[in-house]
């Protein structure tokens, strides 16, 4: 056993953090909320940054060259994403799902035409995704899908609509799951396609979330022509795709969230330095100093455990249902420290950013609220209990699973 | 990085495991709570062939001198039948203070001894106004001479009655800063004006004991490491015992997981296994959770004191043992509620797991005095990345 990076590992660490130092745009400021006001102006600092990056060559480090990648390993892609989320997550926001989901599953389930089609712009920033699955029918219960593809000669003609599709609105593809096979039911029928969002018949409608930001969207499909050789994989193994690629990705995931978060205790803690309770800092509370020791060691916890996954993973291990534990680990405990977090400012807790008397220009406001969805996004925590109870514990089918064979 | 077991460690807890399943049923643990001393002679012997008195102690006293993480592989295993008897106090309390800060003599002594099963020991460290904090040390050894005396009360202190050697810890010099004054003595608990009484327990299955000294005589060859500055020792040796505990903690609350779980399956109501309702299943998935993270924690708590720096072990430490040993008493507690009437029963063996679970969340320090040292500590060290 061993915690430590190899002393090449550590050089390249280095070097990446030295890179970064010169090549954070001006713009970007940590002290603020966010840099970017507006979607848009975010968009342009992230396609900028993202160029920066692979002109660098901390693009996709464990993708091939051939498809704008760098050959390397997962390490230094853990360790380019760990030292982004700890310095400038805000650039790479938009881009979550882009790197998160529509690489790996391009770059496993592609033909070779898809993959030199999209995954090399995806590095150098030219392209973002977006990733719809979820619809007003089917949320947790996925395999609900109803949006149509149906087959008209070398075309799919797609209606539907999808819900809570975050970035769609500044996509320039979706990762479409649709059923293809009409007669069929649940799991079966289902198929993924790759869907330019400038197609005539697409509508996409911010919707508003309750931090006062629209990520995500509603999109309709109004008889949408997508040509077939858009379709990822085999017609019909949409599910399998999903569920397989997914859990891979998870676990990189679970790591940099650790390190994000880290960066946040940080933070909390030189707020609690600043803040004062009966004429004295916060941090020397007893309570707030018990909460944010706690909310340190629930921090390492989804660090330790998403390392030690992580390194499962690198022997050769398939993730299985236990990344489960990787989802909640990094859901429930951010919103145990973001309450900690308002709990340390008081009475300023509902002082928002850029007014007079916000702390740390109203970070937590937006965290707190922010994290509320964690429990919900990427499979909400009961649906991970279930997953952990039926396919790791072995215990009986829910209802919900029951036809699962 | 790697973090994983290796080929050793993997074979150590399969053994542990298949010598504990035929030595340590719930019976033998039933009996050791009612038996004064705790365990056998037998079983001791038993463990000391199988090397695990040796594995911490170093080659050159008899030992295999191995790592910490190994023997946390019998630990957790140890962890999850509720091993009863002077194990722990004698390897993590007594032995490695001797090994971190004994003289070649005193090592010779006692670690030979301990190593091949003959000697037993213990650390009396907490008195009654120090409450769960580890660093209220204040019981005095007044200087006459050469010599110290030693006069107070110990309390909690594990398995003082079948103790060979007390390594007790006390103030040669007055005040509340635990770098300064704090003298470690070996103490022959036979040694007149020593008495020991053990007290009935809710965990039986670890004797605690009042250890009093009434003016207890000691020469200059009973102070363990140096004089005044015990405590850089007491506190590598609690850090390690910490983990220890974690260890221990971690494999009870996997046991209890798998208990409750079991039951879930088998248990019949309203028609069907009780496992079917969320209200339960989703318990049994918290506990999976819990268990399988606190793993996570504890294998870097572990590699920290192997490997890690002062800084960064100091920390693990804390957040190792307050977050380990919630989780037992979280898994011991939810396993009660799904085994329902069953399982609040002294026939049900979850109730061991439940005592003993809160004997360990108490002891080397609470989870509220380790989460303040957590926090102190990154005040003064800040994040280590
Ligand atoms: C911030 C955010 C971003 C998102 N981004 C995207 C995106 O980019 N693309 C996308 O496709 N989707 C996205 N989603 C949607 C997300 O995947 C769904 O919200 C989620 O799967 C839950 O579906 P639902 O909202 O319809 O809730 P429902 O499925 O209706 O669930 C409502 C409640 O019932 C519970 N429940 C449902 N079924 C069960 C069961 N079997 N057992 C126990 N409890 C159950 C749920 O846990 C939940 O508490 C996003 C959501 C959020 C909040
Ligand atoms: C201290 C004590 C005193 C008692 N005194 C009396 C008494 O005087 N008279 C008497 O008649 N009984 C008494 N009981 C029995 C008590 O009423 C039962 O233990 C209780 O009803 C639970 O039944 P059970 O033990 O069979 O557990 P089970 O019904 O087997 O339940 C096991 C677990 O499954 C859960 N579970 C079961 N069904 C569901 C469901 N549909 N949905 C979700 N979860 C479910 C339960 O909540 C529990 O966690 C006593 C019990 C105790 C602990």
């Amino acid at each position: 056993m061993d915690f430590r990076l190899t002393s090449e590992q550590e050089d390249f660490r280095k070097g990446f953090v030295a890179w970064l130092e010169k090549n954070i745009p001006d713009d970007f400021d940590p002290s603020r909320r966010r840099s970017y006001e507006t979607e848009e102006d975010l968009k342009r600092a992230y396609i900028d940054f993202q160029k920066r990056l692979s002109d660098g060559a901390y693009a996709g480090m464990h993708y091939p060259k051939e498809y704008g990648g760098q050959g390397k390993t997962i390490v230094e892609e853990a360790i380019v994403l760990q030292t982004l989320a700890a310095t400038c997550f805000e650039l790479r926001w938009p881009g979550v799902i882009t790197h998160g989901m529509a690489v790996p599953v391009i770059y496993t389930c592609g033909t070779e035409a898809q993959k030199k089609m999209f995954l090399t712009k995806i590095h150098d920033g030219t392209q973002l995704w977006s990733q719809g699955f979820s619809e007003p029918d089917a949320g947790s219960d996925v395999a609900n899908t109803s949006t149509l593809a149906v087959r008209k000669n070398d075309h799919y003609i797609v209606n539907g609509q999808k819900v809570w599709t975050s970035f769609a609105h500044v996509s320039d593809y979706c990762l479409l799951l649709v059923r293809t096979d009409t007669g069929s039911s649940k799991h079966k029928g289902l198929s993924y396609l790759l869907v330019d969002m400038s197609l005539p018949g697409i509508d996409v409608r911010p919707m508003t979330q309750i931090t006062g930001e629209a990520d995500f969207n509603e999109v309709f499909f109004d008889n949408v022509k997508v040509p077939v050789d858009m379709l990822l994989g085999a017609e019909g193994q949409g599910w399998q795709i999903a569920v397989t690629t997914l859990m891979f990705e998870r676990v990189l995931g679970d790591v940099v969230m650790g390190a994000a978060y880290e960066k946040k205790i940080e933070k909390m803690i030189a707020m609690a330095q600043l803040v004062k309770r009966s004429g004295r800092p916060a941090l020397e509370d007893p309570i707030f100093r018990q909460q944010i020791a706690g909310a340190y060691i629930e921090v390492q916890v989804l660090k330790y455990h998403g390392l030690r996954s992580f390194s499962r993973q690198l022997k050769g291990g398939v993730p299985g249902p236990e990344g489960s534990v990787g989802k909640l680990l990094w859901s429930e405990p951010n919103q145990r420290l973001t309450e900690a977090a308002l709990g340390v400012q008081g009475i300023f807790s509902q002082i928002m950013g850029g007014a007079p008397w916000s702390i740390q220009d109203g970070f937590w406001q937006f965290d707190f609220l922010r994290s509320k969805g964690n429990t919900i996004e990427a499979g909400t925590s009961e649906i991970q209990r279930n997953i952990i109870a039926e396919r790791v514990l072995g215990l009986p089918k829910d209802v919900s699973r029951a036809s699962i064979k | 990085m790697d973090i994983s077991l290796n080929k050793t460690q993997r074979d150590i807890a399969k053994e542990a495991r298949r010598f504990l399943k035929k030595e340590c049923p719930m019976e033998f643990v039933k009996e050791m709570c009612e038996d004064e001393r705790g365990f056998t002679e037998d079983i001791w012997k038993k463990m000391a062939d199988m090397d695990w008195m040796a594995m911490r102690i170093p080659e050159s006293y008899g030992g295999i001198g191995m790592d910490l993480m190994d023997l946390n592989m019998v630990l957790e295993e140890m962890g999850r039948t509720v091993f009863p008897g002077p194990f722990f106090s004698t390897i993590l309390l007594a032995a490695e203070a001797i090994v971190a800060s004994g003289s070649d003599a005193q090592k010779d002594r006692y670690l030979p001894g301990i190593a091949d099963g003959n000697l037993r020991g213990t650390l009396a460290m907490n008195e009654p106004d120090g409450g769960a904090d580890t660093d209220y040390i204040q019981m005095a050894a007044r200087a006459e001479g050469d010599d110290f005396v030693l006069t107070g009360t110990k309390v909690s202190v594990p398995d003082a009655h079948v103790a060979d050697v007390l390594v007790c810890a006390a103030r040669t010099e007055s005040g509340n800063d635990p770098n300064k004054g704090i003298t470690l003595f070996l103490v022959d608990p036979r040694e007149p004006g020593v008495s020991v009484s053990p007290l009935p327990t809710m965990d039986s299955t670890r004797k605690l004991c009042v250890v009093e000294f009434k003016g207890v005589r000691l020469g200059k060859e009973s102070i363990l490491g140096e004089r005044h500055r015990g405590w850089g020792t007491l506190k590598q040796v609690l850090q390690r015992a910490q983990i220890g505990l974690s260890a221990e903690c971690v494999g009870g609350a996997e046991r209890v997981m798998e208990i409750a779980t079991d039951y879930a399956k088998i248990r019949i109501q309203f028609n069907q296994p009780i496992g079917t309702f969320q209200a339960v299943k989703h318990r049994c998935a918290q506990m999976y959770l819990e268990a399988e993270s606190a793993r996570s924690l504890l294998y870097w708590g572990a590699w920290a004191q192997d490997y890690g720096d002062e800084k960064k072990a100091a920390v693990a430490a804390s957040a190792v043992k307050s977050y380990c040993s919630e989780t037992f008493t979280h898994n011991a507690s939810g396993a009660i509620q799904v085994l329902g009437g069953t399982g609040f029963t002294l026939e049900s063996e979850v109730h061991f797991y439940l005592k003993r679970a809160k004997g360990n969340e108490m002891a080397l320090g609470d989870p509220a005095f380790h989460r303040e040292q957590v926090m102190g500590l990154l005040q003064t060290n800040g994040i280590d990345k």
